[in-house]
């Protein structure tokens, strides 16, 4: 329950409409995109400006009070649920695209700003801004930074983070800071640009953003690879980046997620098929064609069973219906969707996706993976039911193992979706005890108070880590 | 979960955990695509006034996390139904039955003044059921506007009396007739040329008695592109104002009249011409599930409900359509009846029709998929939102210069004939139905 002192000067410095302690607002503001995660917040907060925001933590530092900053919610790691109460911090109405500098590359931004109409606006103006996470018709620019998102073009493009040169933050304390510019080059001290980038909102509250943007590419063209050893298909991801080739994106789907992607869409896919893999590359119309025709003879080289390459635009539409499915059509399957992000370094896709097939039949739960092969990022995606107590604890002792395994394969726990909450007993596993606690020194150097985020990425207890016997 | 009896003290919380279906609040995986969908979000950026955030209320209340009140009331009744969201979600949410099931269940607990609730059940069981009734009430409209009372009205400030929103609406009703589209041109109209199947129209309520002409140039349209068309007198309302105002029984009562009346009308499609009808007829299988005696009647209704554009377009003989001759093509656009869109799932084909037509331009509007704010009777009910999400509109539809404004269902129809009054190129642009637009269209014209 909050202070009614405090509720009053929360008030006082957004307005009456802008704060909100009805139980509406309190039980709308209890969960994000992550399943079976709630928890009440006392109060939810809609700034307008940095100034505001700068307010707000003022009285919230002086009442100790814990703020969970958020866009739009649709994280997946259980990062904006407020696990300890507190505000909730909503960034919906700080959304104004302030500027693209077409001289310096660049765009400045409030946080609130859904991806997509970023996106599309730059493109109205003939530039580029690459990181495509799935959500990212709801997500804001703000989320994205906070959990540093991917997309399918992570390979050839990077992430959110080589986009973020610039911000401006708001301390616990309330104090203001400004990181980088719009500068290229910048050694002034550490990065803290990069730092806040991926921070989950744990470290400070981000109210604008310096983004960089890239010329679009002139063409692309898309083709599948259908194989039935899931090496070869492993072996021809390898091979294209050993021929020095990026392609803009390269996906796989495992032989579970094949098949249910055909129950739901009928697109007539071979059922026997171990993997498939979806290719784009993109750049000038001569480079692309030649790279196309190159992976062409590497997939027929690794043994492809099939290999479709789109002439159109309609056909590579068609091509791109089945991997977009898949996350569709696995959310169909049972109540319960559990996606997770599990990455390996690239040449260890296919042991990766074993492994996973394996766990799964070991606890006796239906896990799919599809993902950025590309990149090594993969989805395995659980379907289960909330209410089955039993069978959600087998699913998470598979993604205990799936994690062990990532790790032991040179891997980490998350590659695009944050630690949050659902991750934090595992953070140990990748980073190390020495690694956590610099860290949290880290946190403490920003937020001693420990008001931001509070309960996200560092958890209480280290998960014992299991040692797999694979017999 | 189980429920402490301090819990279960709230009656209006044991009807809604009675008939809110816990398997689809389950289903709900909170991934939040729906929130760019959602008009009522869009407006206030506020999650409790997204498909997720009515979803989590509701789920709230059957887990004992939150009690129904007031504001709890206020959110349902805040959505549109217009059902965007359920194209956006990955995981099938039946977000329709839903809200359907909440306002049903805080219909049986409605607190309404005497005066409330005796216009509902005038409006709901009094009228709307009964052919006779509505005829009367629609010569009624038509004598008070023909003999001059209207005009007296308008003059002497008795308008005043009412809401704004409701004089606006007043203003752009047309002359309602007690003459129906089955007074009109009969029981069967025979097809033109080859017969190439035998359907039967779906007059509708409000749609016979104020788009009466709408209905019988349907019957034309179909016939000229080949089909005998049947209209069974003793079909009735299809419920869905009802049932999207929680009277569940009453929408039961008249889809099982429906549904015998078409079966035995020995046609091999029902034929709508009003989105928010033909969306309510297909999902009578839903509606009648429960029913041992009416469920298979149900599931044949829905199964042959058909949309006129989608039957015209994948079964017809296409008349040609022509605008007549001029310098510039005339331009026309498009609105989408919601539920014709997300729930009958057309969209192509009325589109597919109005690019036929020689000589127009089709300029297709900016969001002409989003909800104009008609929503059944929702425009009356919440005229604040509905005004904002109409204004918004109309600047989308004004940036097409469209000498015609097309649309599928009377509702919307109504709700852009007051958007083009209050906001829009008044003089210069017209909303039609897109039947009425392409019969009068029709290069060859008929007899």
């Amino acid at each position: 329950m909050l202070e009614p002192a405090v509720a009053r000067q929360l008030r006082q410095i957004v307005g009456q409409r802008h704060f909100r302690d009805d139980r509406e607002s309190l039980v709308a503001h209890s969960y994000d995109g992550t399943p079976m995660l709630q928890h009440m917040p006392d109060g939810v907060i809609y700034p307008e400006s940095t100034e505001q925001v700068s307010e707000i933590m003022k009285v919230l530092s002086a009442h100790r009070v814990p703020i969970v900053p958020r866009g739009s919610g649709s994280n997946l790691c259980g990062g904006t649920v407020p696990i300890q109460g507190g505000i909730v911090m909503v960034m919906h109405r700080m959304n104004r695209i302030r500027e693209v500098d077409a001289d310096n590359l660049t765009a400045t931004v409030q946080p609130g700003v859904i991806t997509a109409d970023f996106t599309a606006h730059v493109e109205s103006m003939g530039l580029f801004y690459p990181p495509d996470p799935s959500s990212m018709r709801i997500s804001t620019i703000g989320g994205n930074i906070a959990e540093c998102s991917g997309g399918l073009r992570g390979l050839k493009y990077g992430t959110t983070k080589d986009y973020v040169i610039g911000l401006e933050a708001v301390l616990a304390s309330g104090e203001i800071i400004r990181t980088g510019g719009k500068l290229m080059k910048d050694v002034a001290g550490y990065d803290l640009t990069k730092l806040l980038v991926g921070s989950e909102g744990t470290l400070a509250i981000v109210t604008e953003a310096t983004l960089r943007l890239v010329p679009p590419p002139e063409s692309k063209k898309t083709m599948l690879a259908m194989y039935k050893d899931i090496y070869g298909a492993a072996r021809t991801v390898s091979r294209i980046v050993g021929s020095r080739i990026i392609p803009a994106t390269l996906e796989i789907m495992d032989n579970p997620t094949i098949r249910v992607v055909d129950d739901f869409a009928k697109l007539g896919l071979p059922r026997d098929m171990a993997a498939i893999l979806l290719i784009e590359q993109d750049g000038e119309s001569a480079t692309v064609e030649r790279d196309i025709e190159r992976i062409k003879d590497i997939c027929a080289s690794e043994g492809a069973d099939r290999i479709d390459i789109a002439e159109s635009r309609e056909q590579a539409e068609k091509l791109l219906t089945a991997r977009r499915s898949a996350f569709t059509a696995l959310a169909r399957l049972r109540p319960t969707t559990i996606l997770e992000d599990a990455t390996v370094p690239r040449s260890r896709i296919a042991d990766m996706v074993l492994r996973i097939n394996e766990i799964a039949a070991k606890y006796g739960v239906s896990i799919a993976t599809f993902g950025h092969a590309g990149d090594g990022n993969l989805h395995p995606t659980a379907t289960t039911d909330a209410r089955d107590k039993e069978e959600v604890h087998r699913v998470e002792q598979a993604f205990e193992d799936i994690f062990a395994a990532a790790i032991e394969l040179g891997g980490t726990i998350t590659g695009e979706h944050g630690v949050g909450l659902v991750k934090s007993p595992f953070l140990e596993w990748k980073v190390g005890a020495a690694g956590v606690e610099l860290m949290k020194g880290i946190k403490t150097a920003f937020d001693p108070d420990n008001l931001l985020n509070p309960g996200k990425m560092f958890a209480k207890e280290t998960r014992k880590r299991v040692v797999i016997d694979r017999g | 979960m189980a429920k402490t009896t301090e819990e279960l003290g709230n009656p209006l919380k044991k009807s809604l955990i009675a008939k809110l279906d816990y398997d689809q609040l389950t289903n709900c995986m909170r991934c939040g695509f729906c929130l760019p969908a959602c008009p009522t979000f869009r407006e206030t950026g506020l999650e409790q006034e997204s498909p997720r955030g009515r979803i989590a209320l509701m789920k709230a209340v059957t887990d004992g996390l939150m009690e129904p009140d007031g504001s709890f009331r206020d959110q349902m009744d805040h959505c549109l139904g217009c059902r965007a969201c359920e194209p956006a979600c990955p995981a099938d949410v039946k977000y329709g039955q839903l809200i359907e099931q909440a306002r049903d269940a805080i219909e049986d607990h409605a607190e309404r003044g005497p005066l409330m609730t005796g216009v509902r059940r005038l409006f709901f069981k009094s009228i709307l059921p009964h052919r006779n009734r509505l005829k009367r009430a629609g010569s009624l409209l038509a004598f008070y506007r023909k003999s001059g009372l209207r005009a007296l009205a308008r003059r002497s400030g008795a308008m005043k009396l009412f809401p704004e929103h409701m004089r606006e609406m007043e203003n752009v009703l047309p002359d309602a007739t007690g003459r129906g589209v089955l007074e009109r041109i009969g029981e069967v109209y025979p097809a033109k040329g080859e017969k190439i199947a035998r359907v039967a129209l779906f007059r509708g309520c409000l749609m016979d008695v104020l788009f009466a002409e709408t209905n019988v140039n349907t019957v034309k349209l179909l016939s000229e592109a080949g089909f005998e068309v049947v209209i069974p007198p003793s079909q009735t309302c299809c419920g869905a104002l009802h049932a999207h105002s929680g009277e569940m029984e009453q929408a039961r009562e008249l889809a099982r009249a429906n549904a015998k009346t078409f079966r035995s009308a020995d046609v091999d499609y029902v034929v709508s011409n009003a989105g928010g009808c033909g969306a309510f007829l297909v999902e009578y299988d839903h509606l009648l599930h429960d029913d041992r005696e009416y469920a298979e009647l149900g599931e044949w209704l829905a199964s042959r409900t058909v949309d006129v554009a989608n039957l015209i377009v994948e079964r017809g003989r296409l008349p040609a359509f022509a605008e007549a001759e001029a310098a510039e093509p005339v331009t026309i656009t498009y609105q989408d009846s919601c539920h014709l869109r997300n729930v009958m799932k057309s969209s192509d084909a009325p589109r597919r029709l109005m690019r036929q037509v020689s000589g127009a331009h089709y300029c297709e509007m900016k969001e002409s998929d989003r909800c104009c704010g008609s929503a059944g009777i929702y425009n009356v009910t919440q005229p604040e939102m509905a005004g904002q999400i109409l204004r918004h509109k109309m600047e989308h539809a004004n940036e097409t210069n469209a000498r015609y404004m097309l649309t599928s269902n009377p509702g919307c129809l109504l709700q852009m004939k007051l958007g083009i009054e209050k906001h829009g190129a008044k003089g210069r642009m017209e909303a039609k139905h897109v039947v009425d637009y392409l019969y009068e269209r029709i290069a060859a014209p008929k007899e």
